[in-house]
């Protein structure tokens, strides 16, 4: 049997006690610990030519996103817009990873983008709850890979979860999963939102990572940015922890992807220098590592352009998307 | 792809004299009879430092004789608190300053001085400065004394902040000073000095005087001395505890360790990796609490050792003034080939030492993070303090066996427990002949918790309300 069947990974059939059991087998977190390291790495010192290579970094790991109430196809055409051209006056510099939008909104999306290689990432299964029918979730997120989104932002089911009903929760993933296909046979990427400020402890951050790529996801995501508490440095360093060792037991590669909360460019710096000297640089690209974020882009922009002039041009120097 | 661009420490923001004399008096003396103090980083020349002969020691002896009668010992406690205050405030201003020197003199990286020793140094004055004036309520009686001068001598694995654990207790309790850094780190203890002039401190309460082995003897062996204290080695703490003996003085030692950091299966494995790195690849290995004993249960021994190895491969070793720079310069040749020794001994009797690639500079004395398995107790990196990046790794079976193997040294000076079970953690504690023990951390240091150790690590307390007894009448 391959290493990377979950039957192998959990050891036996799996059920809610089987999958109880091997989640509760992990090696705890401890929290003072945790915390440490991460604060011990946000104190690296990033210059000159590495920030510039951050910056960029940081700008092609970026789902660039728009998850409002009030959202309108001439909103999210204009940062489709923004994200073609994320500094008009710089040519050279590097587009977004992802524009990330309701399912309605992805036809709009892929319309601005045409194939100019920028993915629509939708989020799906009555986000931000996740409080729906299966039946409803899975349609929400057919209709978004119908309408064309390369990629589905999924949350978990934090009741069932915290309610100890692992199984419930590994086979909505798996069936999102599924409702991924495309009418050609091939898959939409799909992410799973653990919603970290929900589940509270590092324990269950740590299981619901592990249960997630367990059934599939390809990336593990923190948060939908609705809730409290969001991406935070030590969550996402957890999070890289699980997928690093993931890697080594099935030889499969899972991303990750903060989101909510990661506004300057110093920040993702950080979370750039956690990605390195945790999960290794193999994690340092678009395919296994992304920002969620709206207002980032811009103050990565006006670092960029600091670094290439020297002079700090401030806020109306950067277009407002 | 990803490689950080050098982030140096402006060398510029620090001014060494070209030559020091000793601070006594409150004044520097004429430098005489020098020697070269250099950067283990780089081995070029900082300073010309003076050797104190019998004279200057006694010289200074006197002049802390002379304030302790005259003025110390007349203040109120609250008057010398607010000398500590000062000192202490001044040393936060000049932290930057002082972290850079630090680094130059000693090697240890500028991310270490920057976050840990000099916010402590500036930590344990602010600490003694609030007892100055409350040592009625320190549990030894009402208005307790001090015993007059105290000699210190202190090591270079951490100068500043030794320094700041000897004198601040002392001047908190009431006595006055004369200290000697070691040989190879006196630079910032000679700044010292001038924040004792800039803080108006009284002349002659603090005395710095400079030099080897030799003047610490002199100074201790002084027959107007009413205090030692010493931390260092244990074979130099063993004279020193001969020539005390069938004196008056009162001694407090705090020597070497041989700690075990053990490791249960139940254990935060990833926290626990970061607390072994911390633990003995902190400050390059020179610590005498260091948790240069892996002590792992065999069930996860791969497994973490897996972990380990992959984290130490994430250090980076160079230049201790760039900010990025987690394993700076062994301090000086001696140390180095002292490591260097034991390790081939160690793997000579059966052990496997394993370092991650690290490109060493070509200049300085540097000795790569080293992890050696397969250690049994009988070898001697199992036993001697290496005191250098240096881990030796055993296993065991059980709890039992785990206290058994953790107390089986000659040293007792600290000890670590990663486990989630928190019974595990009270349980082990209790049976660990170790005087300071961390749980689920390692090397945290704070002026209101006592250290020191049992066995050959020495006697006495410093730090917290227990630092104290060791500078006032009445203790024992």
């Amino acid at each position: 049997m391959p290493k990377n069947e979950p039957v192998a990974i959990v050891g036996g059939k799996i059920t809610n006690l089987s999958l109880r059991r091997w989640l509760h087998s992990l090696p705890g977190v401890d929290k003072v610990g945790l915390e440490s390291r991460a604060a011990s790495l946000g104190t690296r010192s990033i210059k000159t030519a590495s920030k510039a290579w951050a910056l960029d970094a940081a700008i092609k790991m970026m789902d660039l996103t728009t998850l409002e109430g009030m959202d309108t196809p001439d909103r999210v055409r204009s940062l489709c817009l923004k994200a073609l051209t994320p500094d008009p006056t710089d040519p050279d510099c590097p587009r977004p990873a992802a524009i990330c939008v309701y399912g309605d909104m992805v036809s709009v999306a892929k319309q601005t983008l045409g194939n100019s290689g920028i993915y629509v990432a939708a989020v799906a299964t009555a986000f931000p709850s996740g409080r729906a029918s299966v039946a409803v979730k899975l349609q929400d997120t057919k209709d978004a890979v119908k309408a064309g989104a390369d990629e589905i932002d999924m949350v978990i089911d934090r009741g069932a979860f915290l309610s100890g009903n692992y199984m419930e929760v590994y086979k909505q993933i798996q069936a999102v999963k599924n409702a991924c296909t495309r009418a050609d046979g091939t898959k939409a990427h799909l992410k799973v939102i653990l919603e970290t400020g929900e589940l509270q402890t590092y324990d269950n951050i740590r299981r619901a990572s592990y249960l997630a790529m367990l059934a599939g996801g390809d990336f593990i995501k923190t948060s939908t940015g609705k809730v409290t508490v969001n991406a935070t440095l030590p969550i996402t360093l957890l999070m890289l922890q699980a997928v690093r060792d993931w890697y080594d037991q099935t030889g499969v590669l899972i991303g990750v992807k903060p989101a909510g909360g990661i506004r300057t460019a110093k920040d993702a710096i950080k979370y750039l220098v956690v990605v390195k000297e945790v999960a290794g640089e193999r994690w340092l690209t678009p395919d296994l590592f992304r920002f969620g974020a709206s207002s980032l882009l811009n103050d990565v922009l006006m670092q960029r352009q600091k670094l290439k002039t020297g002079n700090y041009s401030g806020p109306d120097y950067v277009t407002v998307d | 792809m990803f490689e950080y661009a050098p982030a140096p420490e402006s060398r510029a923001l620090v001014t060494f004299q070209s030559s020091y004399g000793h601070f006594i008096g409150g004044k520097f003396t004429k430098p005489s009879n020098t020697y070269q103090t250099i950067s283990p980083s780089t081995e070029q020349v900082l300073a010309e430092i003076s050797t104190a002969g019998a004279k200057e020691v006694d010289q200074a002896v006197k002049a802390a004789r002379t304030a302790y009668e005259k003025v110390w010992s007349k203040l109120s406690g609250a008057e010398r608190g607010k000398y500590l205050y000062r000192i202490a405030r001044i040393i936060q201003e000049r932290a930057r300053e002082l972290a850079i020197a630090e680094t130059l003199n000693n090697g240890k990286p500028i991310k270490e001085t920057r976050d840990a020793d000099i916010p402590l140094v500036a930590a344990w004055f602010f600490y003694y400065a609030g007892w100055a004036d409350k040592l009625d309520y320190a549990g030894f009686g009402q208005n307790p004394k001090a015993h007059g001068v105290a000699a210190q001598v202190i090591p270079w694995n951490f100068p500043l902040m030794m320094l700041a654990w000897k004198i601040a207790p002392a001047l908190a309790a009431g006595n006055t000073v004369v200290l000697k850094p070691a040989e190879t780190t006196p630079l910032t203890a000679l700044m010292f000095a001038e924040i004792c002039q800039q803080a108006g401190l009284p002349d002659g309460v603090v005395n710095i005087i400079t030099g080897f082995g030799a003047t610490g003897a002199d100074l201790i062996a002084h027959k107007d001395v009413n205090k030692v204290a010493f931390t260092g080695s244990t074979a130099v703490g063993r004279l020193i505890a001969k020539q005390v003996a069938g004196t008056n003085k009162k001694v407090t030692l705090e020597l070497g360790g041989k700690a075990a950091n053990i490791v249960f299966d139940d254990a935060p494995l990833d926290q626990a990796v970061e607390g072994i790195i911390n633990g003995i690849f902190f400050n390059q290995g020179h610590v005498c609490c260091a948790g240069s004993r892996l002590l792992v249960q065999e069930s996860i021994q791969d497994e973490l050792l897996k972990k380990l190895k992959r984290r130490m491969e994430t250090l980076k070793l160079g230049d201790p003034l760039d900010k990025n720079t987690d394993i700076g310069a062994i301090n000086s040749k001696a140390q180095l080939e002292k490591i260097t020794k034991l390790v081939k001994l160690g793997v000579k009797e059966g052990g496997e030492a394993w370092a991650p690639n690290c490109d060493m500079p070509k200049k300085g004395f540097w000795y790569a993070p080293t992890v050696i398995t397969g250690v049994a107790a009988t070898n001697t990196v199992a036993r001697e303090e290496i005191f250098g990046p240096v881990l030796s790794v055993l296993t065991f079976r059980t709890p039992a066996e785990a206290v058994a193997k953790a107390n089986n040294t000659p040293f007792g000076l600290s000890a670590g427990i990663w486990t989630e079970k928190g019974s595990r953690i009270l349980k082990v504690a209790d049976q660990l002949n170790a005087g300071v023990i961390w749980a689920n951390t390692f090397n945290q240091f704070d002026p209101a918790s006592p250290f020191g150790g049992f066995k050959e690590s020495g006697y006495g307390r410093e730090g917290g309300r227990h630092g104290l007894l060791a500078y006032l009448k009445g203790d024992n």
